[in-house]
């Protein structure tokens, strides 16, 4: 493994292990527990309407039947929901807007995507909510239906909305289209930076909605009492957004909903919305009985996700000697049935690894009759990956210069411009191209029919708003309680920086995450923000742990604060001039807590800024079959900017893990809808994600350049790693085949009619 | 209809219990006797989420019927420790930390231990392919056949010994 070492902690001596994380023994053992592992006593099933049109206009829905059936206990639709004004919150890239929320939650006037929920019920057992669901009637007016972004953005496309506006235009339009938003950002002279150039490059390209594929599907069990005071258990990346966003879509008081972190069995950016939450709340509130409402894999796949599908157009010019001058480039996303497309990220990571005075990113938030659009790792930025880093790949074979010499050339670092205004901060990008071509592999020499393929990536990292209690227990272990969902090893990254910072064993150390009414209010568990912003506030907790631990001490000892150090978990009297005096250690203190000041607890709530960004460059072999167009990984090699690894083995495998999704967007995961804007793939048999024996080992190369903001250097690992893959895989089969593919996936059918049609032109010519 | 009475062997243990003709042996397990340590993740046999070995073979308990547990000898998740003596595949996965949200992890850990039943010496790719029905979303697989390999070995040392 590849450490860079510069402004190394040297005597770190926990951070950095790899110890047994605290929550892995129930994991193991089938005792965690997840979304759909809870039950109550008297606990009712709730079941979902969907509906089975891409757009159709509701008319009617006649609930009489349903409620008639023995066992049922209440049913709902959209409007037993208050309305919600129509207005965009929030910052620009993450907006939201509770008019659309509440009707995504629960359709009103019109469905808008097959598998929009319509209705719901709740009976005493699930067979019987299933039965009373047949027996609802609603009345539908079918519309025309749109499901790709082009077709969406055409003159004559059915619309969704018939208010649509599109913002960000000036002047703004008079007619309405399916067009939400449109975003620019831009720096220097285009026209001049092209005249630059010695090769220019312009190329389109599509790719699919890929779902995130979380495991677990979402589940929920909630119980409101008749004084509105209202509880919930369930699996997302943050239960105090469960808790905002359904106390907002049902009109509660936030302190009045009590939100449970159920174990999460995956995210990955998708579990960062409700879609159950409020609906169980509201089954419960009528019945007053608790509700338990659990998606089957077909709800996940019709109404769940994705992240966008896209339209691209990137047009690069370069020097013979290498130097990137000019880059234009069009996204267009899908944002499914209502407005949010991951588009601004999209367009502001899009050049953000090169150095490059003309640049243009525009982008365009389209909505079509697929479901609304959700945050999948490092959103938006690896669509436009795809495009860049294939545009990159062929400016290099123009010129001919080696991939990553070329990257190397225009790399971004500290001081580097960027299009959306503020300068670049933090080195990390050159060291993770050299980290490859130092790497043996790199080298190795390629047979028939196979290539090498190099991208690189760009993600913000997330800060923001975490609070988190540290306490000494009775016998000098120690508690901690955050409120940051662990989607993959960050109670043990929490316990890991907590035992250095106090300078105890990682063992005394118990990390947990607790309910909303514990603990301050935390963001989600996204943006791979929790080691560094959650784990900041751990460090700043053990600090005050040890400044307090210190005043204690010089109490008990009856000296003044600064004759007091803290050493190795023990307070040390350094004033030889005060006596001698025997270390305290934690236990010592905590033993005399009650005559020292009482309890011995740290809260800290913040809200971190100065993350740092991801960076990430990899390579892949593939082999092309000719036969039947599949392609195989022979060699995955991901290098990626951490700032610091707190426990490698779980930095590791995100890097893995991140990459292997990727290796699914690029050859394998694609939506089938049929021609009345069905979904026809709706389960993992034909929605085929990767499976082991689809792969190689992918080889992660950790590169350490500290964050200076982050007491330990940590940066964020979560998202960027899945940036490069689609173009990385790409530029590998171009390699090896000769042939640009222009789409994703990058299926045995595809490749295979490439390569048909690459035989004809050689033929023909 | 009237439940169907069914008595069966669940990790060694008599279990009696009432079900639906309809209900899978999945949701007799998850919702009847609240072992929830068996997971749904798809409920079409595509993911592994819900593997359980009926009369010591590999099955997705979403495929099989409550009824069809009748006479028969189930092992599930909560039946692969010893006590308080880890079995060495969750040793591993531990170790290795083969595991990132853990919602796969307990099939994961059932089909691997199927597999070192019938083939204690598995090469990296006999792993591959024997956990290619076993969906992992998180960790890309590395960590998982890396601690399978791990506890192979460690299970034919200690059987040699």
């Amino acid at each position: 493994m590849l450490k860079k070492t510069e402004n190394q902690i040297s005597d770190l001596k926990v951070v950095g292990t790899r110890p047994v994380r605290p929550d892995g023994v129930p994991k193991v053992t089938g005792q965690a527990r997840y979304g759909a592992d809870y039950s109550l006593p008297g606990m009712l099933w709730g079941k979902i309407l969907r509906s089975p049109h891409a757009h159709a206009r509701i008319r009617s829905i006649d609930t009489s039947a349903a409620r008639a059936l023995p066992g049922v206990k209440a049913v709902m639709v959209g409007s037993d929901m208050p309305e919600q004004s129509f207005s965009y919150i929030g910052p620009d890239r993450v907006q939201v807007n509770y008019w659309h929320m509440t009707r995504n939650v629960m359709a009103r006037e019109k469905a808008l995507f097959d598998g929009h929920p319509v209705a719901a019920v709740a009976a005493t057992t699930a067979a019987i909510a299933e039965q009373a669901l047949k027996l609802i009637k609603v009345d539908y007016e079918v519309l025309p239906h749109v499901i790709d972004v082009d077709d969406a953005m055409k003159e004559d496309a059915p619309l969704l909305f018939d208010n649509m506006i599109t913002r960000g235009v000036s002047p703004e339009p008079t007619k309405p289209s399916n067009v939400s938003r449109r975003s620019e950002f831009k720096a220097g002279d285009l026209e001049a930076g092209f005249a630059l150039a010695d090769e220019v490059v312009e190329m389109s390209f599509t790719t699919e909605p890929v779902h995130q594929g979380y495991i677990e599907t979402h589940g929920t069990l909630a119980r409101y009492g008749a004084d509105g005071q209202c509880e919930i258990w369930s699996s997302s990346q943050g239960h105090f957004m469960v808790r905002a966003y359904t106390a907002k879509l049902l009109g509660m008081n936030i302190s009045d909903l009590l939100v449970h972190p159920a174990e999460i069995g995956g995210g990955f950016g998708g579990k960062t919305v409700v879609y159950l939450e409020p609906v169980a709340a509201l089954l419960s509130k009528k019945t007053g009985l608790p509700v338990k409402l659990v998606m089957s894999r077909e709800d996940v796949f019709r109404a769940t996700g994705p992240t966008s599908g896209s339209s691209m157009t990137v047009k690069m010019g370069v020097t013979k000697d290498g130097k990137i001058v000019a880059a234009d480039g069009t996204f267009k996303l899908q944002a499914g049935a209502f407005p949010g497309s991951p588009v601004m990220n999209a367009a502001m990571c899009a050049f953000s690894v090169y150095e490059i005075e003309n640049a243009r990113a525009v982008g365009y938030d389209v909505v079509c009759n697929r479901p609304k659009a959700v945050a999948y790792r490092a959103p938006g930025s690896p669509i436009a990956a795809f495009a860049v880093e294939s545009v990159v790949d062929e400016l290099a074979r123009r010129i001919g210069m080696d991939p990553l010499a070329l990257r190397l050339k225009n790399a971004v670092k500290a001081g580097s411009p960027t299009i959306w205004g503020p300068k670049h901060g933090y080195d990390g990008f050159i060291e993770t191209i050299e980290a490859l071509m130092a790497h043996p592999a790199y080298k190795i020499p390629l047979g028939k029919n196979q290539g090498r393929g190099v991208a690189s990536g760009f993600w913000f990292n997330g800060g923001g708003e975490s609070a988190v209690t540290v306490h000494v227990s009775e016998d000098g272990s120690i508690a901690i309680a955050s409120g940051s969902m662990d989607v993959g090893g960050s109670r043990a990254s929490m316990a890991l920086m907590a035992a250095e910072t106090l300078g105890v064993p990682y063992d005394s150390v118990r990390s947990t995450v607790s309910d909303t009414a514990s603990i301050g209010y935390n963001h989600v568990t996204g943006g791979s923000r929790v080691t560094f912003a959650t784990g900041m506030a751990v460090v700043q907790a053990c600090e005050k742990i040890v400044d307090d631990m210190r005043a204690r001490a010089a109490m008990i000892w009856d000296v003044p604060l600064e004759a007091v150090s803290w050493q190795e978990g023990a307070a040390h009297l350094t004033d030889a001039a005060l006596g001698e005096k025997a270390p305290l250690s934690l236990k010592d203190i905590a033993a005399k807590r009650a005559v020292t000041g009482g309890p011995i607890v740290a809260e800290v709530a913040l809200n971190a800024g100065g993350q740092a960004p991801g960076f990430s460059t990899q390579f892949c072999d593939v082999e092309v079959d000719p036969e039947t167009g599949a392609v195989k990984i022979l060699r995955y090699v991901a290098a990626q900017d951490v700032g610091r690894a707190i426990h490698p083995s779980y930095v590791e495998g995100q890097i893995q893990g991140g990459v292997v999704q990727g290796i699914g967007w690029a050859l394998n995961e694609t939506y089938v809808y049929n021609d009345k804007g069905q979904l026809e793939n709706t389960g993992f048999l034909d929605y085929r994600v990767p499976v082991a024996s689809d792969l190689p080992m992918i080889e992660a190369l950790i590169v350490e350049v500290p964050n200076p903001n982050h007491p330990f250097g940590v940066k964020g690992v979560g998202e960027v790693n899945i940036v490069p893959v689609m173009a990385a895989v790409a530029n590998a089969l171009r390699g090896a085949t000769g042939v640009r593919q222009h789409a994703l996936p990058m299926s045995p059918p595809v490749v295979l009619a490439a390569l048909d049609a690459q035989a004809e032109e050689v033929v023909g010519a | 209809m009237a439940k169907q009475h069914v008595s069966t062997t669940i990790n060694g243990e008599a279990v009696e219990f009432l079900c639906e003709t309809r209900q899978s042996l999945l949701d007799v397990l998850r919702d009847e006797l609240d072992m929830t340590g068996t997971k749904e993740g798809c409920g079409t046999g595509d993911c592994g989420a819900c593997s359980v070995t009926l009369n010591g073979d590999l099955v997705c308990s979403c495929l099989v019927l409550g009824v069809e547990a009748q006479g028969k000898s189930i092992q599930t998740i909560e039946g692969m420790a010893e006590g308080d003596q880890l079995h060495p595949l969750q040793r591993k996965f531990l170790e290795h930390a083969a595991l990132q949200c853990g919602i796969c992890t307990p099939g994961v850990l059932v089909a691997a231990k199927a597999l070192l039943a019938r083939n204690p010496d598995p090469t990296e790719e006999e792993v591959r392919y024997w956990l290619a029905g076993n969906l992992c979303r998180c960790t890309g697989y590395n960590k998982i056949i890396e601690a399978v390999l791990d506890a192979a070995r460690e299970m034919r040392g200690a059987n040699h010994a």
